[in-house]
């Protein structure tokens, strides 16, 4: 086997026998290549399953009619494809789940990295962990059999699942995300720029507000964002909670339906191989997968920018 | 200093009270959150869990059902998901931080990739599912259609975890095993691995964890509700967090006792899941 020098020094020296590990160094490179390079092809998996599948989709339904149809009837006669139901419904949970969890998670980011003595962190980061850690159809329980029956009181005609629950549920359950990521926008910050702050007379709140904040917000922001387009995918949650009831509506005490709730609910349904009701699971998916593509393209063009700042 | 100024620095310091108050209030919401959940789901899922629960077939009738073939059927996942994300990840991580010693284009291009995939929703996971493994390979709803699905999908997480964790291990080890006359994968293999073996475990614990909890791509691959439990790779399955949102969508009330009993089965399984992989971070930073 003809060997040729590397770029390790171990080749240089290598004696007889070492024709074996050349062998097993190259065919282990080779594997390990071929498992990272896995990845990319999930994500051509990706885009090549969703144009494709929804290619017949849009034969049938013209794209012009599905990005503007106000009706989403997929079962009922006369059909009808028109998107914008199942995207309001996803936007008026995500701006809701925005709404809860913004304020929230950056003020206990502001908690846990200002001013929290270190046995408090030490109590509350895991306990966040866990807020983390469970289920989202978990979540969906909850918006159905406690967050819904709380608000009924207030809203006495609230649907059994609605909008409201929806949004708040999945408020909580981002909100662990926007603190630890809003946590560590504010930590980056340099120590001498809360220094030079105090040291010409501001409180404490005037440091965090005034020059701790303005310094870490491209990194808060692209925290906003990540969550929400975590919130925007939000399936399992949104399904219990909010229902599937495609509605255009911005009365969150309606029932309404997501885009990630619709394709859920009809999978579990029955939605045979070859009709158009089966045929739409991949037209909703393509228009899910661009809007989220589109968030976190922005999330990470926002944090190349704020790791330029403090590198 | 005149009256004005001090009333003015007054004002000032209450503004201080009242953010820092508001911030601490903040900090606490998740915890009373987290609390009242766990107070909920204990109430209405105590009552009704036992051992029969555990052990017995589901059922149409709520006083009867068990939930044994979705006990099953999630272990299936998650054994399944860890045989193909870790082997495929680990290397994946290998290949990214060992071998790439000179950073490509083509490498940078792959780390975007998986960071990028990382924030694909999951339902868009089970699209691909559906699409591929369901339909093209003809899987159907079988539990290794929903291994494979779930491995892709947390196939990004381990890369990431993994990657952390060879990056923890100094530099130093591969020199100095190299500079004994091993090559890159015998440092690897006997060195790197070895001390980051703590590190990739939280981690793939953590990954498996998610994929206990994960329902929507396994409803999109078309996941059953009423079955047994598997006995094959080809058959078809059903796991905790479908069973949870089948029965609270169940027209019958008493179903929604069972879906909290079914939850407190789920979080008890990943509680036992996350303590492993607290006490194995303990031990590594001991």
């Amino acid at each position: 086997m003809q060997v040729r020098p590397d770029d390790s020094p171990a080749f240089s020296l290598r004696q007889k026998g070492g024709g074996k590990n050349v062998f097993t160094e190259r065919s282990m490179r080779l594997i390990a290549f071929a498992c990272a390079l896995l990845s990319v092809v999930t994500t051509f998996g990706i885009i090549w399953v969703l144009l494709s599948q929804s290619i017949p989709f849009f034969r049938f339904v013209s794209p012009i009619d599905f990005l503007t149809g106000t009706e989403w009837r997929p079962t009922r006669d006369p059909v009808a494809f028109g998107v914008l139901p199942l995207v309001t419904g996803t936007l008026m949970i995500t701006i809701g789940a925005g709404i809860v969890a913004v304020p929230l998670g950056l003020l206990s980011a502001i908690y846990l990295s200002e001013y929290a003595p270190k046995w408090a962190r030490q109590i509350l980061k895991p306990m966040l962990e866990l807020l983390a850690g469970i289920p989202t159809v978990v979540y969906g329980y909850f918006g159905l059999f406690f967050v819904t029956p709380l608000l009924k009181p207030i809203f006495p005609d609230i649907k059994s699942s609605n909008g409201l629950a929806g949004a708040i549920v999945v408020g909580i359950m981002i909100l662990p995300l926007v603190s630890s990521l809003c946590e560590d926008a504010l930590r980056s910050v340099p120590k001498a720029l809360r220094e030079a702050s105090f040291g010409v007379g501001a409180t404490k709140t005037e440091v965090i507000t005034r020059t701790v904040i303005p310094a870490a917000l491209s990194g808060i922001m692209a925290a906003f964002i990540l969550a929400l387009s975590r919130a925007l995918g939000e399936t399992m949650a949104v399904a219990l909670a909010a229902g599937s009831n495609p509605k255009l509506t911005f009365n969150p005490t309606e029932s309404i339906q997501t885009m990630t709730a619709y394709i859920v609910s009809t999978a579990k349904g029955d939605a045979p191989y070859g009709t158009v009701k089966y045929d739409s699971l991949f037209a909703v998916g393509v228009t899910l997968f661009v809007f989220t593509l589109g968030m976190n393209y922005l999330a990470n063009r926002l944090v190349r920018k704020f790791r330029q700042v403090y590198a | 200093m005149g009256e004005s100024e001090k009333r003015h620095l007054r004002v000032r310091k209450i503004k201080d009270l009242i953010f820092r108050s508001l911030c601490l209030v903040a900090a606490l919401c998740g915890i009373v959150i987290l609390f009242v959940f766990l107070a909920k789901i204990v109430i209405d899922g105590f009552p009704r869990l036992s051992l029969s629960f555990i052990t017995a077939d589901l059922s149409g009738r709520p006083s009867r059902t068990g939930i044994w073939p979705a006990i099953v059927g999630s272990l299936y996942i998650m054994v399944l998901t860890a045989a193909l994300s870790v082997p495929v990840g680990v290397a994946a991580a290998i290949y990214l931080e060992e071998f790439n010693t000179k950073r490509t284009k083509l490498t940078e291009f792959i780390q975007l990739n998986i960071a990028n995939l990382s924030g694909v929703p999951s339902i868009v996971y089970g699209l691909l599912g559906l699409a591929v493994f369901s339909r093209f390979f003809g899987l159907k709803d079988s539990v290794m259609a929903g291994g494979l699905t779930m491995g892709l999908l947390v196939l990004p997480m381990v890369i990431i975890v993994t990657q952390e964790a060879l990056r923890a291990v100094p530099r130093s080890y591969r020199e100095g095993s190299m500079a004994l006359g091993s090559t890159r994968w015998q440092a690897i293999r006997h060195q790197v691995l070895p001390s980051a073996v703590p590190g990739i475990m939280t981690g793939v614990i953590l990954a498996m964890s998610r994929a206990v909890g994960e329902t929507a791509p396994l409803i999109a691959i078309g996941a059953a509700t009423m079955v047994k439990a598997p006995q094959g790779l080809l058959d078809e399955f059903t796991v905790l967090p479908i069973q949870v949102f089948d029965w609270s969508l169940n027209s019958k009330q008493a179903f929604h006792q069972t879906a909290a009993s079914a939850i407190l089965v789920l979080m008890t399984f990943l509680l036992l899941l996350n303590s492993v992989a607290i006490w194995l971070r303990a031990r590594s930073t001991r």
